[in-house]
């Protein structure tokens, strides 16, 4: 029962794969915990649903509804650049409105998509179909986001959230990188919401509570699985993907296990907490002892091997300080 | 030599944290004018203004009033990345100079493209990459061999010297160094000043170095200026700076009411 619940597990994790992408382009690309993803997936799957409902070709539903995902991250980059508003607060507020604004767009809080019709893209009464679509959406994804983060305009979103300083320094336009990084990343967790309403059936307004935890679970999954084979931003794309599907397998043992699934969110919390914490006391851990040679090494010695980013005791980067991650402006610093 | 000006600070006034008790005037009505090839040292005791100075050319936050005319442009009102075109910049902390988890030769890439927009055209093409090797070698500490290595894994000493060599891979306007040997070690600190006056002689590039050395204020560069309490209390040039003792600058200071601290005087 458990081999035979495999397919099913395996396309709904290709297809939060597509969601845990976003979350891996805001989260690692431009050290941005955006919580936008938790109502935008909900926006995918509603624009989607509702459409289709109204008789429009499946593609085009999808379409719209990757076009509503942008607008939703442009709202969170407004404002966050615009406005100065923390980046966390930033997602919450903008989840907040989509909250209104997919019940208005359902109308109700759910809209059923008819599955039994040929015209959807994905449907679980049709796993193996869904397994090799999903491939196919997603192989377009990662090779499109690994030449565009390759382009000019790629590299200078990277640079923003790697270093905004240096940046400025180098005229790159932190704020529009911002924007533009949130817009991709939510256009393709809408792209997951409408792809998932097609294959569950129906859209919900709850379909995505807690969506940013299995994105980031699949996210650190695929990072602790792929960071060792290779460096390279496409392998860890798809190291992702496999974190999203690993995920749902997992979920499938603990249903066959018939372990209380109302945990399963819970469990999920604490694990990527768990996870989250590793990297900051391991940091703090050998902190103590590279300390002292922080700025010292020689010009011609190679040292300082463990502290990539800007060291210190704070978790720099990592998510225990994502609410610092205010906007540019203000005094700057000296 | 042409005197053409490169930078021009009109009656600069910058206060932090106005209305507050942290109330603090930072730059007091500075006028500066920088000309074309000049290389200026910057002393001054702690808190005198001089990163303040070099942040509001930069723009990293707008001034109170005033001018800055950079190039021939009036850049007052533009905003830090737009004004990056003109600038080269070296911070005083090395990590702030360089992308961490980019690879050197993205590093350089992202600097060669200072200044234009950046567009859908491949992020570092090969050809580039044979100039960056040329460009490192030059820096002598093996990194051309390490291209590909990610930036967080090298030295301060080292991310300091890719930095200022990112500075200055296109050539800037003005170059901006605010204290940027500050935080290596002396050996390394004097081999980072090194390459930057070979390659500001090289190119004839207008600087500005901020520094707490006063021997290296005195020997680098064809100018040097005093700053107190958000003012120029001295600038001198030319025959009459090389002339200068430290005990000279010493006695300017105190007479100015600054303090003395143990870093300006030794080296
Ligand atoms: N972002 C800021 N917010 C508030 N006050 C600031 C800020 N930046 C600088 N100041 C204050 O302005 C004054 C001038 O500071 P600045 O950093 O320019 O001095 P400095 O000459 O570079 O000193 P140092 O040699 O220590 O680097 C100081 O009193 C400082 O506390
Ligand atoms: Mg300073």
């Amino acid at each position: 029962m458990f081999f035979d619940a495999l397919p099913g597990a395996i396309s709904l994790g290709l297809i939060w794969g597509v969601m845990a992408i976003g979350v891996f382009i805001t989260y690692k690309v431009l050290d941005f915990a955006d919580l936008t993803v938790d109502g935008s997936i909900c926006t995918g799957g509603a624009v989607c649903a509702v459409l289709m409902a109204a008789g429009v070709n499946a593609w085009l539903a999808v379409l719209v509804a990757v076009i509503a995902g942008a607008l939703a991250g442009l709202v969170t980059g407004i404002f966050h650049t615009l406005l100065g508003i923390p980046a966390i607060l930033s997602g919450i507020l903008t989840q907040l409105i989509l909250w209104s604004v997919n019940l208005k767009i359902m109308g109700q809080a759910n809209t059923a998509v008819d599955s039994r019709g040929s015209y959807v893209i994905v449907t679980q009464l049709e796993s193996g179909w869904a397994i090799l679509i999903m491939f196919g959406f997603l192989a377009v994804i990662v090779g499109g986001l690994y030449w565009f983060f390759g382009t000019e305009a790629g590299c200078g979103i990277r640079a923003t959230g790697n270093n905004p300083d240096m940046s400025r320094a180098q005229g790159i336009n932190v704020n529009l990188n911002k924007i533009i990084g949130l817009m991709i990343s939510n256009a393709l967790v809408a792209l997951a919401g409408a792809l998932l309403a097609q294959y569950q059936g129906f859209a919900d307004i709850n379909m995505g509570r807690g969506a940013i935890v299995i994105g980031l679970a699949a996210v650190i999954i695929g990072e602790a699985i792929v960071t060792r084979i290779s460096r390279n931003f496409a392998v860890q794309l798809a190291g992702v993907v496999l974190g999203g599907i690993i995920y749902y397998i997992v979920y499938q043992f603990v249903i066959w296990l018939e372990l209380d699934t109302e945990y399963l969110k819970m469990f999920s919390a604490i694990v990527v907490a768990i996870f989250l914490a590793v990297p900051y006391w391991k940091k703090k851990y050998f902190y103590k002892f590279s300390k002292k040679r922080k700025y010292q090494s020689g010009g011609d010695i190679n040292a300082n091997g463990t502290h990539s980013s800007s060291g210190g005791d704070n978790p720099d980067s990592d998510v225990a300080n994502m609410a610092e991650s205010s906007p540019q402006g203000g005094q700057g610093n000296v | 030599m042409s005197e053409k000006v490169i930078l021009d600070l009109k009656d600069i006034c910058k206060t932090f944290n106005r209305g507050s008790v942290n109330e603090k005037v930072a730059l007091k009505n500075l006028s500066l004018t920088v000309n074309e090839g000049d290389f200026i040292t910057v002393i001054g005791g702690n808190g005198a203004g001089k990163s303040t100075l070099m942040n509001a050319i930069c723009g990293t936050f707008p001034v109170d009033s005033g001018r800055i005319i950079l190039g021939g442009a009036d850049v007052t009102r533009l905003p830090e990345y737009k004004r990056a075109k003109y600038l080269g910049r070296v911070f005083q902390d090395p990590m702030m100079g360089t992308s961490p988890n980019m690879e050197i030769e993205e590093n350089l890439a992202l600097a060669y493209r200072r200044g234009k927009v950046r567009s859908l055209m491949p992020g570092i093409t090969r050809k580039e990459r044979e100039f960056y090797r040329e460009q490192l070698s030059r820096l002598g500490l093996g990194l051309e061999n390490r291209m590909t290595a990610k930036v967080g894994l090298l030295s301060g000493g080292q991310r300091q010297s890719l930095t200022l060599l990112m500075a200055t891979l296109k050539k800037p306007e003005l170059l901006l160094l605010d204290e940027h040997t500050a935080a290596l070690d002396p050996k390394t600190a004097a081999k980072v000043l090194g390459f930057t006056e070979e390659i500001a002689a090289e190119n004839n590039l207008t600087t500005v170095m901020i520094t707490h050395n006063m021997m290296d204020a005195i020997r680098c560069g064809n100018r040097l200026i005093m700053m107190q309490e958000g003012r120029v209390i001295y600038d001198v040039c030319g025959e009459e700076k090389k002339a200068l003792k430290v005990e000279d600058l010493l006695q300017r200071f105190r007479e100015s009411g600054g303090e003395i601290n143990d870093r300006m005087v030794l080296s």
